[in-house]
Formats: structure tokens, sequence, C-alpha cells
């Protein structure tokens, strides 16, 4: 996700579309992406590790994103 | 001097970029994104494009091509390496250069003359120039908002490290109107908007770019 204070105009875009389709009460609108990786055998402590660190060098840009890592069956 | 001109998969500025070293007064030497090789080079341009379609983030899939190990390195030893709009994402992703280029804020693309105060004249490729002139070359680019935190700004602007100012109304939402900036040691420039497009009468807006490029002999003379 960009970080708070980050300015995201394609958030934004999305927040102005909202009440033209008639959706009303959305205070803000933050866009981000989501990386869905399969990996090989079980997701040891080790396993997670490398990917927090794939997370940290290539999908995401630390100096203007956030990340999250989730594990998920 | 010979400069090397990266041509990464979607560049399309690097033929503009070798030859406006060459109209400065250089050999241009096309380099591969490939191939980690600086094929003997005294400097290194990385042009302006859609490197990499800008999938994942601008610039950031080309920061880890073969190529962009020997650059680093090389900057890392003092050469001077120029990054023009996307040229300059991916030195911002190779964290050579601090901050990073996000959408427009009025998430349009934006292509025309735009007016520059340069701010520093003592990079490899802006010494051509002196602190205050004003020049006038093309910005064209969708992801050129430059931002980077409170801290970070204020050293930048504490060091003397930004290189070119927006003149006139901000085009792209870049934090204090920065068009360009260096690295601690000075020798690594990124500018969003395009010298190269900016060396001859005949094309664009005249040739206020050319110092960018005449600026390398005359840093090495000095």
């Amino acid at each position: 996700m960009p970080k708070p204070e980050i300015l995201d105009p394609q958030g934004k875009a999305v927040h102005g579309a909202l009440p033209r389709l008639g959706f009303s009460g959305v205070l803000d609108v933050r866009q981000g992406k989501r990386f869905e990786l399969e990996v090989a055998g079980e997701v040891t402590d080790e396993v997670l590790a490398e990917v927090e660190k794939m997370a940290e060098t290539l999908l995401s840009n630390p100096v203007i994103e956030n990340f999250t890592v989730r594990v998920e069956s | 001097m010979k400069v090397g001109v990266v041509t990464f998969p979607g560049s399309l500025d690097d033929a503009d970029a070798q030859r406006a070293v060459r109209i400065g007064g250089h050999e241009a030497v096309a380099l591969w994104h490939g191939d980690a090789d600086l094929r003997g080079v005294d400097a290194v341009v990385l042009p302006g494009g859609f490197s990499y379609g800008d999938y994942l983030r601008c610039g950031a899939i080309s920061r880890f091509s073969p190529v962009m190990g020997e650059v680093i390195e090389a900057a890392g030893r003092g050469m001077p390496v120029l990054g023009i709009c996307n040229g300059f994402q991916i030195l911002c992703e190779s964290h050579l250069l601090p901050g990073a280029l996000i959408r427009n804020d009025h998430r349009r693309f934006v292509c025309r003359d735009q007016a520059l105060r340069i701010e520093n004249d003592r990079t490899p490729f802006t010494s051509a120039y002196e602190v205050g002139d004003e020049i006038t070359i093309v910005l064209k680019n969708g992801e050129g908002g430059y931002v980077a935190d409170a801290d970070t700004l204020d050293r930048l602007e504490g060091e003397g490290r930004v290189v070119a100012r927006y003149l006139g109304t901000n085009p792209n939402g870049s934090l204090r109107d920065i068009a360009g900036v260096t690295n601690e040691r000075g020798n690594v420039v990124g500018l969003m908007p395009h010298p190269e497009h900016a060396v001859e009468e005949l094309t664009g807006s005249g040739t206020d770019g050319l110092g960018f490029f005449t600026s390398l002999a005359a840093s090495v003379l000095a």
C-alpha cells in the first residue's frame, strides 16, 4: 500500500467515481497491490523470511509503500 | 569522452540520447540491459521510455537488469550517471538517488515545453550552466511526481542537491517543485524533463538542453 503520507492519485480517482455511481459515505480510498506467491513445500519461518525479503527488495518500494505478508493455504 | 546509453526493453529515447551525446561532443556507446558490461565508457545515460512496460513500478524491474549491477558499482566509484525520466525512476529504484516518482497528481500524462531553473551547477551534467539559469526543455511523463519524506527533502535542499526546479505551475505534483536531484557525491543526476530533446534548433524547443551533454567535457577538464 502507498504510505499514508504519500499522495495516491489512483485512489483519489476511485474515490471521486463512487458518488457519481450513487455510493455515499466513503471518506477516502487508497489503492494498493496484492501479490499471490505460490511456494514449494511448507511455509516455514525461513520461507516466510525469504518472502519478506522479496517484498522488501522487489515487490514493494519501501520509500513510498508499506507491505504485509500473509499466509493462506 | 565515451558515453554509454543503455537500451532496456521499452526504452524510447535511447537514440535521441545517443544523438545528444554526439552533438555534445562525445562518442556515444550503445549499452544493452542484458549485458553486465559497460564497454569501457566514462559516463552513462539511462534514457527515457517505459522500460519493462513500467510493470510493477516504473524502473523496478530494470533496476535488477545485468547492466544496472555494473552501473551501480561504477556510480559508487564516482562515474557520472545521468538518468532522464524513466532513467530517473530507475536511479531512484536503485537507491542511487533518494525519493521516488509517483503518478502525476492530476492523473494525466503531461507533454509540454517546460521552464526550469538550474539550482546546482557543480554536477558533471550541469557545469555548463550557472545557478539561476532558466531553461526550457520538453517534459513528458505520467509518473513524474517527485516525493520523499520531509527530512530527506530538507537534507536535499540543505546540501544543495536539488539540481533543477520547475518554474510556473507545478506540472506533476513534485514536492517543492523538484525536477531533478543529485546524490551526496554529486556524480549521479536524475532529471524528469528531457534535455536530449532540446539540442538542435531544427527540432524541439531550442538548444537549452545541450548543456547537460557539453558539461561532461567541462567537468573532466576542470
